[in-house]
């Protein structure tokens, strides 16, 4: 948290130069990226925290949301959307890669979870990992399509380039050493309000109180009156959707998507997951945030290659030395 | 319990196999099968299954970082066998030394981390996978990047000629060599794993998957019983990455021993049945036999028919691989977890599992 409120100080006030400047832009990067990192993260700790399975399928889940919103952007010819044209354009993706990853989502756990509910959790974990194989592979023929946003499918393995809906310019001004572009504040407009709701959705409705119900005890919710399968359909339908408006968000900010990327991108958002402590909304997103801010830092200051490792050196280390995280869930762990 | 017939039983199928083993190489000259090239690669990733399945099956611990353990054993083959590092082992020594150096990985992995739980576990031992790819990548001062490390020494095995005793030329045109000495490996590796299961550590095993509490209240200490099979498996994923290697004659590039391949181990223990030593031969089988043989061999049947060509994406049998390894495990979970050959006590179907689990 400290890291963060650092980021948000420097980057306003005007800073001169040298290495002051690096360190700030690798930390408005690092907001950004982690704040699409705790998107995906809350799917992540949602299912977590209502069946206790780490949702392998959930990056490729989102990796399939951003092909659709590209393929989307081709078929409507949305890169010529001008004006308020391109804000609809970008809330039309937003929207529809949401209610597919939602959908996408639930209908995984209807037909690969759900009859395996009161099975090993292990027997659980191994489908989930099953079910992000399949989805890469979807997302490997996905990319095959014969459209020219796709280059013409002759490629299907190859990244796509994802159009720049949303300007580059920079906010501070050309002559800023320091850059804050469209971009990042769109990352902060979108996914701030949506964190909002959803705390307001698990703590103020009726499905939000069963769903904690049933995270805490599956039988006595069951015995309540609650109905559990639904509850747990609910979960994947929002945290999918959730992970639907990221998928969206991180290709208009990287601008490039690839069948593969849902690995990475999953692993980095299941590690901030972790390392808020799992189960936990807002861990996922103090997670998502300190994730964003140390691939920066890595990226800046030790070498880009080596990223990953230190992103998954912080998992292991996390996971054996404090299991439950920075910010993790006061129940004692349900082994 | 009765042993005698489950042993009589177990026989069967192994000798069976190894009948069809011996047999293969004179069906596959007499009619040009090309079964002899693929066997080799069912082979080696029998070996590592194996040793997956000591882990997975017998102890119950799920283990998504098998190809690591193979890159370790492939590099540590490379490193003390090849002529541009100082310790030029031959083959024997050299396979002798990636076990240690697999066991010793093994153990090194599992110190900190067996006492977490299962799901916890899968992901560490996945994130050390990834780990140990980047590090061979980057290290490139002594792993050579992604140029890999070759060449590689081949194994001396005598051998009766037509003219007398002789050496067995092992090179890389010649697939018979490699056919018979993999063999042997895969043998010595099925023996040794079978006493292993019937030997007090590996009875501590089943007890430590059956239930961790009851095996502690009987005396046995789970965490130094978990670190036995974890090292156990790991050095025999070495000696099937070293074996790999000494074929190719290279390491290859560190990519090769990605996520995929630790998947593919996952799906031969899963399709054999967990803990089911025949089934793992039998799920090699099928899983190599598809991923290796029937997909090349279907999609050169639809290029041929001119259903789709060889540049679209569905042209590439590489290009099935997610797909098949995804539904193996989707679809097996769902239909028969225990897998095709069900080894005697199952873990999941044992349903108590879930609803009595010890504290840690």
């Amino acid at each position: 948290m400290i890291v963060s409120q650092a980021a948000v100080s420097e980057s306003v006030a005007p800073v001169a130069m040298g290495w002051g400047d690096v360190l700030s832009q690798q930390l408005i990067t690092g907001v950004s990226n982690g704040m699409i990192i705790a998107m995906i993260a809350i799917g992540y700790t949602m299912v977590y925290g209502i069946i206790e399975l780490i949702n392998f399928a959930h990056g490729d889940l989102c990796t399939l949301g951003s092909f659709l919103a590209l393929t989307l952007v081709g078929a409507l010819g949305m890169e010529a959307w001008a004006g308020m044209g391109g804000t609809a354009a970008v809330v039309t993706l937003l929207i529809s890669s949401a209610v597919f990853c939602g959908a996408l989502n639930w209908t995984i756990d209807r037909v690969a979870y759900r009859p395996l509910r009161g099975k090993p959790k292990l027997a659980l974990l191994v489908s989930a990992i099953g079910c992000s194989f399949i989805l890469v592979n979807i997302a490997l023929f996905w990319g095959g399509l014969p459209m020219e946003v796709f280059g013409g499918g002759n490629q299907a393995a190859a990244p796509k380039d994802f159009p720049s809906l949303i300007s580059n310019e920079n906010l501070l001004g050309a002559k800023s050493a320091i850059t804050v572009t469209w971009r990042d504040l769109f990352v902060v407009i979108v996914t701030v309000p949506l964190m909002i709701g959803l705390t307001w959705l698990v703590k103020s409705t009726r499905l939000g109180k069963a769903m904690r119900a049933v995270a805490q005890n599956p039988t006595a919710a069951a015995l309540m009156g609650i109905d559990v399968n639904r509850v747990i359909g609910s979960t994947f339908l929002i945290g999918g959707a959730l992970g639907g408006f990221a998928s969206v968000i991180y290709a208009l900010y990287n601008n490039t998507i690839s069948f593969q990327m849902g690995y990475r991108t999953g692993m980095d958002a299941f590690t901030a997951a972790v390392l808020g402590g799992i189960g936990s909304l807002p861990g996922a997103v103090v997670g998502g945030i300190v994730i964003g801010l140390v691939r920066a830092l890595s990226d800046g200051y030790i070498e880009a290659r080596w990223t990953n490792s230190v992103v998954f050196g912080i998992l292991i280390l996390t996971l054996v030395f404090r299991p439950s995280g920075i910010l993790g869930a006061k129940l004692r762990e349900k082994v | 319990m009765s042993a005698a017939p489950m042993w009589k039983k177990l026989l069967r199928v192994d000798v069976a196999l190894l009948i069809l083993a011996c047999l293969l190489p004179v069906v596959d000259q007499r009619w040009h099968l090309d079964m002899v090239d693929p066997m080799r690669g069912v082979m080696v990733f029998a070996i590592l299954a194996l040793g997956l399945n000591i882990v997975t099956g017998f102890t119950g611990l799920l283990h998504l970082g098998m190809a690591a353990f193979m890159a370790i054993g492939a590099y540590a083959f490379a490193i003390s066998s090849c002529d541009i590092y100082p310790f030029q082992l031959n083959f024997w020594w050299a396979i002798l030394f990636t076990a240690i150096v697999g066991a010793f990985a093994g153990v090194l992995l599992g110190a900190p981390t067996l006492g977490l739980r299962g799901d916890y576990l899968a992901i560490v031992t996945l994130g050390f996978g990834e780990i140990t790819q980047d590090v061979l990548k980057n290290l490139d001062v002594i792993t050579k990047g992604t140029q890999g490390i070759n060449p590689l020494p081949s194994p001396h095995v005598p051998w009766w000629t037509a003219t007398g005793f002789g050496m067995l030329e092992f090179t890389s045109e010649q697939e018979l060599p490699w056919y018979w000495l993999f063999l042997g490996f895969v043998v010595v590796a099925v023996v040794v794993c079978r006493n292993l299961e019937r030997s007090r550590t590996g009875r501590s095993w089943l007890a430590v998957r059956e239930d961790e509490l009851a095996a502690r209240c009987m005396g046995i200490a789970p965490v130094p019983v978990k670190m036995i099979a974890f090292a156990t498996g790991a050095a025999l994923a070495a000696v099937s990455g070293g074996l790999w290697v000494s074929m190719y004659s290279s390491t290859g590039e560190p990519g090769n021993y990605d996520f995929q391949v630790s998947i593919l181990a996952l799906c031969i223990v899963i399709v054999g049945g967990m803990g089911s030593i025949n089934g793992v031969l039998i799920g090699s089988i099928a899983m190599l036999g598809i991923a290796n043989i029937a997909l090349p061999k279907i999609a050169s049947v639809m290029q041929s028919a001119g259903w789709v060509n060889s540049g679209s994406v569905f042209g590439s049998p590489n290009n099935w691989k997610y797909l098949v390894f995804g539904l193996v495990l989707v679809v097996m979970m769902r239909v028969r977890p225990d897998g095709l050959l069900p080894a005697k006590l199952s873990i999941v179907n044992a349903k108590k599992k879930n609803a009595v689990e010890p504290a840690p």
